[in-house]
């Protein structure tokens, strides 16, 4: 039991420390396919430490709300990167929340974050906790309905079964799995606030959407709120992983395969990282209002998913 | 759910056509359109060539390279011909909108898996749960032809059909006789040569292929 909470304790510090190197090497993958010279991969860990030292100002209308959802931001996301199986499977904190109340989690965050936007009342902040609002809200369901196809294969919707279910046991080729990875691929890129949804590269544009929300944020809150998305980003890439390519995970008490584990998720994370950068260079912004039908075929592939399980795999 | 590796794949390359037939609903340019066709073709090609393999039935060799020179390689190559010279590759919007008809092709899907599953239980074959798929590909394809005015997306829409018809035939009862084959897909071709000759009648009459004009036609 003490090595389950050691190693859930270690689990989570580590999604906490690799998350913004995450974020850094997609911005060095972006600019090299770019053409540009890269900044260093560590660049986020600077940006952070700035920020951290850094005096914030805060607007004289702002409600203690203001202060406290970064705070709650971030306490989320760490939360749901401990939920995640990312080298080891079947931790103490899995069992306190299904895939459901993982969905949840993230609402609790993205709800928290579009007060906060409103709080101040400046026209940018609410215009982006409106079109946050646009964008979540179809994105929600369409991730339900990857994680329920992925339940049906495993016939729970606790994480740990379905990473178990899928990876310990003899491999077959899962049609509705495929459809749901690409599903699961289009939600993380709309959540996440990346190409083609939102541009991340962006300030002061009438485009944006997750910058125009923290806008009125500086030093330590906007640090923390940074942090957060980069760890909401290694988050879904670690729940991607699990749920689709689940293969090298430690399996319950297995401390063996532990530094093997370790290492197939760093290359793994690599991996997708790099696909992300690709991606993003090749793909253009779409228009705001393209975005419903970008979200409405992601819930279109995931629906044809859980189809597709119960005419072929039942 | 006991299925060999090849059969799995099958099942795979299945669920990859309901994709595209999808991805054809929402694709709004008509050079997209013809690559995804020529995709289907594709992804039709390997899974009667893999059903050959796994039956040994031969017959089944002969339509794969038929569907492979017809549907992945001439029709494509002579549609982009047609477009290239009508110069008409821009942007078409349907007449319902993409999402609304994404949302009657979901409840399509649902329709025909339905009808299928009894239908499939007669059959006696190794793929037949993917007669449900092979069906809503037809309906699919049907819901092309009526959302799209052009004439173009309207011939790839039956050739979809086509497509899809031929999937049906090979998941029920391992395709149709070699004869019966070659005969439709002489049909087929006979049909888009004599289509492409329209294609260039219905511009020269109404300096649109948009084929809401031909309503002018009629006797009053």
């Amino acid at each position: 039991m003490s090595t389950g909470i050691l190693l859930q304790l270690a689990q989570t510090l580590l999604a906490i420390l690799l998350a913004p190197l995450l974020m850094g090497w997609v911005n060095q993958c972006r600019a090299w396919l770019q053409g540009r010279s890269a900044p260093p991969i560590t660049q986020p860990y600077r940006t952070l430490k700035k920020l951290f030292h850094k005096d914030a100002v805060i607007a004289h209308n702002a409600s203690p709300l203001f202060r406290f959802a970064p705070y709650m931001i971030f306490a989320c996301m760490a939360l749901a990167a401990g939920i995640v199986p990312t080298i080891a499977n079947d931790l103490p904190f899995s069992p306190a929340a299904d895939v459901i109340a993982l969905v949840g989690i993230f609402a609790l965050a993205r709800v928290f974050l579009a007060l906060a936007a409103m709080d101040i009342g400046t026209a940018f902040g609410s215009l982006g906790a409106r079109r946050e609002m646009l964008v979540s809200f179809l994105a929600e369901p369409a991730l339900l309905m990857v994680f329920f196809t992925a339940s049906f294969i495993a016939q729970s919707t606790e994480l740990p079964v379905i990473v178990a279910t899928l990876a310990h046991r003899e491999f077959a080729i899962y049609p509705s799995i495929t459809f749901a990875a690409v599903a699961f691929w289009m939600i993380s890129v709309a959540e996440n606030a990346r190409i083609p949804v939102d541009n991340p590269g962006t300030h002061l544009e009438l485009t944006m959407i997750h910058e125009a929300m923290i806008l009125e944020y500086s030093a330590r809150h906007l640090a923390l709120i940074e942090w957060a998305v980069a760890l909401k980003l290694f988050t879904y890439s670690a729940l991607g992983i699990a749920l689709f390519v689940p293969w090298g995970i430690a399996a319950q008490g297995d401390l063996a395969a532990l530094p093997l584990a370790l290492l197939a998720m760093v290359a793994k994370l690599l991996l997708g990282g790099a696909a992300l950068a690709f991606l993003e260079t090749i793909s253009a912004k779409l228009r705001l209002f393209r975005a419903p039908e970008f979200l409405g075929t992601a819930f279109l592939l995931a629906v044809l998913g859980m189809l597709i399980h119960f005419l072929l795999e039942v | 759910m006991t299925l060999t590796y090849h059969l799995q794949i099958v099942n795979l390359l299945a669920a990859l056509l309901l994709l595209i037939s999808f991805a054809m609903l929402s694709q709004r340019r008509i050079a997209g359109l013809i690559t995804l066709f020529a995709w289907q073709g594709a992804a039709l090609t390997a899974s009667t060539a893999l059903v050959a393999w796994s039956t040994g039935q031969h017959h089944l060799y002969y339509s794969a390279a038929l569907t492979l020179v017809l549907k992945v390689i001439g029709m494509p190559w002579f549609f982009f011909r047609i477009v290239k010279k009508l110069d008409m590759d821009r942007d078409v919007e349907p007449m319902i909108n993409i999402p609304t008809t994404m949302l009657i092709g979901i409840v399509l899907v649902i329709f025909s898996f339905n009808l299928a599953l009894p239908i499939s239980e007669l059959s006696g074959t190794v793929m037949r749960s993917t007669l449900g798929i092979a069906l809503a590909c037809v309906l699919l394809a049907f819901l092309m032809m009526i959302t799209r005015s052009k004439a173009i997306p309207q011939v790839i829409g039956f050739l979809a059909i086509e497509n899809s018809l031929f999937f049906a035939a090979t998941s029920a009862t391992y395709g149709m006789p070699l004869v019966v084959e070659l005969g439709v897909a002489l049909d087929v071709m006979v049909g888009v040569f004599v289509m492409g000759i329209f294609f260039f009648q219905i511009r020269e009459t109404f300096d649109s292929l948009d084929l809401k004009h031909m309503e002018k036609l009629k006797e009053k």
